[in-house]
């Protein structure tokens, strides 16, 4: 009873210091409004705006409602260029698609001599050429088939595929990325300011001080991680409430309460980090490099950058083990598709589990560390 | 030897100086004679510090003038042009000196500042070690020296260039009493030796004081006294009481002689035996032996790092003992006793309270961590009995050392412990308030019966205790009380007595002058290169001697490189499907087939229903679920129009347009398939032949592995960077700028050209294994890819520089760098969102951005196979970044302390 009143108390001391303490309240702040913006705002990850040319040298009504086909926001405004000059084109990186329509290209569809069309694509530009490429592919494809229709060319196929998207119709990707944006801001910022005031408290001697009282370090860092973890709830829910759903428009599919709650076993882990990183590190400096050599490939293959399918097997076998990767595959059940305790209590369950064991091993290296 | 044969060399006149809106000096005038030592005494943060900083310019001039060896030290030229006149020592052991450097490296360094060549350099240093009797030490590093040693070694840093003015702040603060004697006598053999010479001393401790020719005594950024020790000592007993009486104008102390009597039980409470603590192969106490009395006042002196503070933390139960063993009140420390910790009261060295909480707050907070019971009553007696009441509200670190000191030891009282254990609770406290400060003491003492155990390097202090121990490199040379300690040595002073029993213990060094000034001066080297040169290689010794930043400089970026290569890649494959399939028939069969058959999907036990399907899609367990509907075999077999319901998972919109692509491919390929076996030929239109150029086979890691280094390349070095110049403004080391002739340029350039290289062997790493391990072949011209890479990680270490000469730590630094390199190359290099596809605004800062143009770059010759030509303009365009960054850095460094 009174450890835990202890552990209370000096919880509420860290929340003072953080307040005084404007370079991690500065970094606080950004972290929960600007940065998610501008990483949620800023890349694309469909197709978006894309640059496409075309080199018609046939120049027919067929060709030119080709050219026709293509809409912003998707693609840019088709330029003209010379045929023949796309390759040069490409390699200065003014254009992503090149679409090579041959001389005579209406007349041989209409004469059914099968013409080819060609589409250049960049394939250095990861995301988007893949996906530009069947985009292109089918909107030809369906112009020219309506030229075919319309021309009694061809009857309209008997088997009919629809497709659905189910949770993000629209290709939301605001929404996508507001919300893994948010998840990469806690997890970063909690560890950081578990880690920095765990060695703040060192550097300044003050540890000893606690540890000369009727405080075991046990006490010394669960007071640190209540109420780490506790800041960034709060700072975590009104992101959500007023930079992700008021200012970015996201909206959850599911329980906001239930994200909360997922969200607070997984500060329990991240603040675990943060007291291991900091038992490690001998200086502020070294912790910060640190964190930024543990949490970034944490964040990247925890599958909210690209998809967990994506890794090779042994790799997606291995951060079965990253509580980060549980924490997003959870919040993105949650909030795009509206999961519902039922669903995501597996990854509840693990996140608690791995969460437990790094505290626990992270409160003996501490313990340690204390000794030395 | 009065003031006017000796022309001023230095003149002060109306100096006022603020740090924000606290006045550390105002309105100062004096005159520094030449040719004398002159000393300022007073305690800490009276103005002392930045007085001197001042005068050698280490500091920024904010009012008034002073003038310098005939010329304004806030005239830039005159400034530079005295520069290698004027040694300066900043305070605090070893501050402007290199932790990671050995002695011989550290005096190297500062002779290269100077321009002296090589022979000159080993003649120098040869002379000045084998003074200080630092020659056996000459390939120790500088980290691992004692105290005293590193005192020494300072001096030498200062002397190295035959300075005209030399300014030493606090030199013998912390060092014990011998290393101090012994330091006071190579000053003077240097001064004899060098008449012309002036030099300039502060210092807490008064007593040294009496050696001097002229002293200013300081108090409250004012000065109170100038002139000679013996008129400031007056009929005072000593200098230090002569400095309280002229600090309270003249007001007599009250208890200053007083002595009280306590009646000393004599029933040990804290025993040690035979304590011993070693930190891997270096003891710090060796077999430690004492027993203390309750109510007893026993003494610790010693020098830094002799082992008083070790000794202390045992008893506390903060360190475990190597051997040998502690007791407190007859039982065992033990770490884990919580009984047993509410019978201590510790105050570790330096102030240790929470700076951000105020003093009501400190007291509160330690008050319920001890479950007192009357909690408001005990805070109100301590505050009162303490002198706190009109401070209850302060920030705890906006106090006066003094009131800290009193706050520190209200806090170590406040559970009413037994046992008071002080690591050197007044150190840096001016005399007035370390009167006070131990009349509390005595008191505790007396009427609470605690038994006081407290380390000083006081000798008036010691004076004080009931007894005294004295310890030295981890061992008790003597016990007992001071009279005893006086008498056995037959000396006049307790002092007097340590320094015999030292001189014992470890035969003293001769104190010689080093014959530096008859040495020929040879043509000096090769001026600003040759300094930025001095720091180039003095950094590149630091960081290769530094595991955690070497690590990070190349681990960190193969370790990036692998996790963003293997993380990030997009070819996803092996995904899980599952089908609804109410038609059953042959069809609907071929058709799930086609599906399942793929690499791209995996099929999942079929669905009882469509809600079925939802619910798997949900769980994330499939991405893709089918349907098809009852007739579809029949209807397909009469060729009527019938309907396939394909729903992806469109949460990742990336994801769920990759899949949306497959499945439509899929299912033309079905269609074909299907009217083959029909014999009905489907009737094809036109072929639309995709090609992706550069990437045939498009596997998305020969696209990624030759992007990645573009963020690599400017993340890592100039967060390195960064981290190395706010190093130095942090530890203090950035002094050394300041007052040698060493212009911002020189200094940052010499600092950059360590991580250049690293930044460039790195570019090299990423390469191969780019090759190596990603399988993605060279294909352009690496000459132009390597010349473009050397142009990059220039630019991008200038930028580390620039964000650095905006911070002031190195927390600070890493952040602002991290955060202000990674996000515009993400946004707007054309990372992950071509360039062509940016929008005006972000085109722009594209544009500016050295990022876009490496990335052009590398994938241009690893992927595109691109050569000189077609690179002439991304060359071109990097060759811009580098110095205009580094121009920027150079003009926003401050070259003085604010």
């Amino acid at each position: 009873m009174q450890r835990l009143s202890s552990i209370f108390w000096l919880g509420l001391k860290e929340m003072i210091s953080l307040r005084r303490d404007w370079v991690m309240m500065a970094l606080l702040v950004w972290s929960f409004t600007l940065a998610p913006v501008m990483e949620a705002t800023g890349v694309a990850t469909s197709v978006n705006n894309a640059s496409i040319a075309f080199a018609d040298e046939d120049n027919s009504p067929l060709s030119r409602a080709l050219a026709a086909s293509f809409f912003p926001p998707e693609f840019q405004p088709v330029v003209q260029i010379a045929p023949g000059s796309g390759p040069a084109h490409m390699d200065a990186g003014r254009f992503l698609f090149v679409v090579a329509v041959p001389p005579g290209f209406e007349r041989d569809v209409r004469a059914g001599r099968v013409p080819e069309i060609q589409v250049l694509i960049d394939a250095t530009a990861m995301e988007q050429a893949g996906i530009g490429a069947n985009y292109i592919t089918s909107i030809l494809s369906a112009e020219i088939q309506r030229f075919a229709i319309g021309t009694d060319l061809v009857e309209e196929p008997p088997l009919v595929l629809t497709i659905r998207s189910g949770f993000n119709p629209n290709r939301d990707t605001v929404r996508f990325a507001g919300i893994v944006a948010l998840i990469g801001q806690i997890m970063w910022l909690t560890t950081i300011l578990t880690g920095a005031a765990m060695i703040r408290e060192r550097e300044h001697g003050t540890i000893e001080h606690l540890l000369a009282m009727p405080l075991a370090p046990f006490d010394i860092a669960a007071a640190k991680i209540w109420a780490n973890a506790a800041v960034v709830l709060v700072a975590a829910g009104l992101s959500l409430v007023f930079v992700m759903q008021g200012w970015l428009g996201v909206t959850i599919a599911g329980s906001t309460g239930l994200f909360l709650f997922g969200t607070a076993l997984f500060l329990f882990t991240a603040t675990a980090m943060g007291v291991f990183l900091a038992t490690i590190a001998r200086s502020m400096a070294q912790f910060a490099l640190l964190v930024m050599l543990i949490i970034l490939p944490m964040l990247m293959l925890s599958g909210g950058e690209t998809p967990v399918e994506g890794q090779p097997a042994w790799l997606q076998t291995a951060t079965l083990l990253l509580p980060s990767r549980h924490y997003m595959s959870a919040s993105q059940a949650i909030s795009f598709k509206g999961a519902g305790l039922d669903v995501v209590w597996p990854e509840f369950l693990w996140m608690t589990g791995l969460g437990a064991v790094l505290l626990i091993t992270s409160l003996l290296l501490f313990r340690r560390s204390v000794a030395k | 030897m009065s003031a006017e044969t000796h022309a001023p060399a230095i003149r002060v006149a109306g100096v006022t100086h603020r740090y924000r809106k606290i006045a550390a000096l105002e309105d100062i005038s004096l005159d520094v004679p030449a040719g004398q030592l002159t000393g300022f005494i007073g305690p800490d943060g009276v103005g002392k510090s930045t007085l001197l900083g001042l005068i050698t310019g280490a500091k920024k001039m904010q009012a008034g003038t002073i003038e310098v060896l005939g010329g304004s030290i806030a005239d830039p030229r005159h400034r530079r042009r005295i520069c290698p006149a004027i040694a300066f020592m900043p305070q605090g052991l070893g501050r402007n000196l290199y932790a990671e450097l050995s002695v011989r490296e550290n005096l190297e360094f500062f002779a290269r500042l100077f321009g002296q060549g090589a022979e000159e350099r080993e003649i120098r240093i040869a002379a000045l070690l084998s003074a200080t009797g630092l020659a056996p030490f000459a390939d120790r590093l500088m980290g691992k020296l004692s105290g005293g040693m590193k005192q020494k070694l300072g001096l030498c840093c200062a002397l190295i260039h035959d300075p005209k003015l030399l300014v030493l702040d606090e030199p013998t603060t912390g060092v014990d009493p011998l290393s101090r004697r012994q330091f006071w006598a190579l000053i003077a053999a240097i001064r004899a030796d060098n008449p012309a010479l002036t030099v300039l001393v502060s210092t807490a401790y008064m007593d040294e004081a009496q050696s001097f020719d002229h002293i200013v005594a300081m108090d409250a950024g004012r000065v109170l006294f100038e002139g000679t020790p013996d008129a400031l000592k007056g009929d005072a007993r000593d200098l230090e009481a002569a400095y309280r009486q002229l600090q309270t104008r003249g007001r007599p102390s009250e208890t200053a002689d007083q002595r009280p009597t306590r009646i000393v039980d004599p029933d040990p409470v804290i025993i040690a035996r035979g304590l011993t603590r070693k930190f891997g192969d270096f003891t710090a106490v060796d077999s430690v032996d004492f027993s203390i009395n309750r109510g007893e006042i026993f003494g610790f002196l010693g020098s830094n790092g002799c082992g008083k503070s070790t000794t202390m933390k045992i008893l506390t139960g903060l360190l475990p003992a190597s051997s040998g063993e502690a007791r407190l009140f007859g039982k065992p420390v033990d770490a884990r006793d919580r009984a047993m910790h509410r019978e201590i009261g510790y105050m570790s060295q330096a102030f240790s309270l929470y700076g951000e909480l105020t003093v009501e707050q400190n007291l509160q907070l330690h008050a319920r961590i001890f479950t007192i019971p009357d909690k408001a009553a005990r805070i109100a007696a301590l505050t009162e009995r303490f002198g706190l009441t009109a401070h209850r509200h302060t920030l705890a670190s906006a106090l006066p050392l003094g009131i800290k000191q009193r706050l520190s030891l209200a806090v170590a009282v406040i559970h009413r412990p037994r046992i008071l254990i002080l690591d050197e609770p007044t150190s840096g406290v001016d005399p007035e308030a370390r009167d006070a400060f131990w009349v509390l003491l005595e008191e505790l003492a007396r009427d609470d019966g605690v038994t006081i155990f407290v380390s000083t390097h006081f000798m008036s202090e010691a004076e004080r205790c009931d007894r005294v121990s004295f310890m030295h490199a981890g061992r008790v040379l003597a016990e007992g009380t001071p009279d005893a300690l006086i008498a056995a040595e037959s000396a006049d002073s307790l002092e007097s007595a340590f320094i015999a029993i030292l001189e014992r213990a470890e035969p003293p060094t001769r104190a010689l002058a080093p014959q530096v000034d008859s040495l020929p001066v040879e043509a000096a080297g090769s001026g600003g290169i040759g300094r930025a040169l001095a720091y180039a290689r003095r950094e590149a010794v630091e960081v290769l001697r530094d595991r955690v930043r070497l690590a990070f400089a190349f681990l960190g970026s193969a370790i990036l490189m692998l996790v963003f290569c293997f993380g990030i890649t997009l070819d996803i494959e092996d995904l899980d499907f599952a089908v609804l399939d109410l038609s059953q028939s042959p069809e609907s069969r071929a058709y799930i087939a086609e599906i399942a058959g793929s690499r791209y999907f995996n099929p999942t036990p079929p669905l009882s229903s469509a809600a079925d399907g939802y619910r798997r899609l949900t769980a994330g367990e499939v991405s893709l679920v089918v349907e098809l509907p009852p007739d579809f075999g029949r209807k397909l077999r009469a060729g009527e129009r019938t309907e396939v319901l394909a729903t992806v998972d469109g949460a990742i919109p990336f994801k769920g347009e990759t899949v949306e692509g497959y499945v439509a491919g899929l299912h033309q390929s079905f269609l074909a398939t299907e009217a083959r076996a029909n014999g009905t030929e489907q009737v094809e239109i036109a072929r639309i032949e995709p090609r992706f150029r550069y990437n045939q086979s498009f596997e998305s890691i020969a696209a990624m592995a030759p992007a990645m280094p573009a963020i690599l390349l400017i993340m890592l070095p100039a967060v390195l960077m960064a981290v190395s110049v706010a190093r130095e403004k942090e530890l203090g080391s950035v002094t050394n700028f300041y007052v040698t002739p060493t212009t911002r340029l020189e200094f940052l350039v010499g600092k950059q050209i360590p991580y250049i290289v690293i930044a460039f062997a790195n570019f090299l790493l990423l390469a191969a294994m780019t090759v190596v391990v990603f399988d993605v072949p060279l294909k352009g011209n690496p000459l132009p890819l390597a010349l473009g890479a050397l142009l990059y990680v220039w630019a991008t270490t200038s930028y580390g520089l620039l964000i650095a000469t905006m911070t002031s730590n190195q927390v600070a630094a890493t952040f602002a760098t991290a955060i202000a390199s990674v996000v515009p190359t993400i946004q707007f290099s054309g990372l992950l969102q071509p360039v062509s596809t940016l929008e005006g605004g972000a085109q722009t800062i594209g544009a500016l951005w050295p990022s876009s143009y490496f990335l052009h770059l590398n994938v241009g010759v690893f992927t595109k196979g691109l050569g000189w030509e077609a690179l002439g303009p991304d060359i071109l365009a990097l060759a811009c970044f580098g110095p205009v960054l580094t121009a920027i850095a150079a003009l926003s460094l401050r070259a003085q302390e604010a």
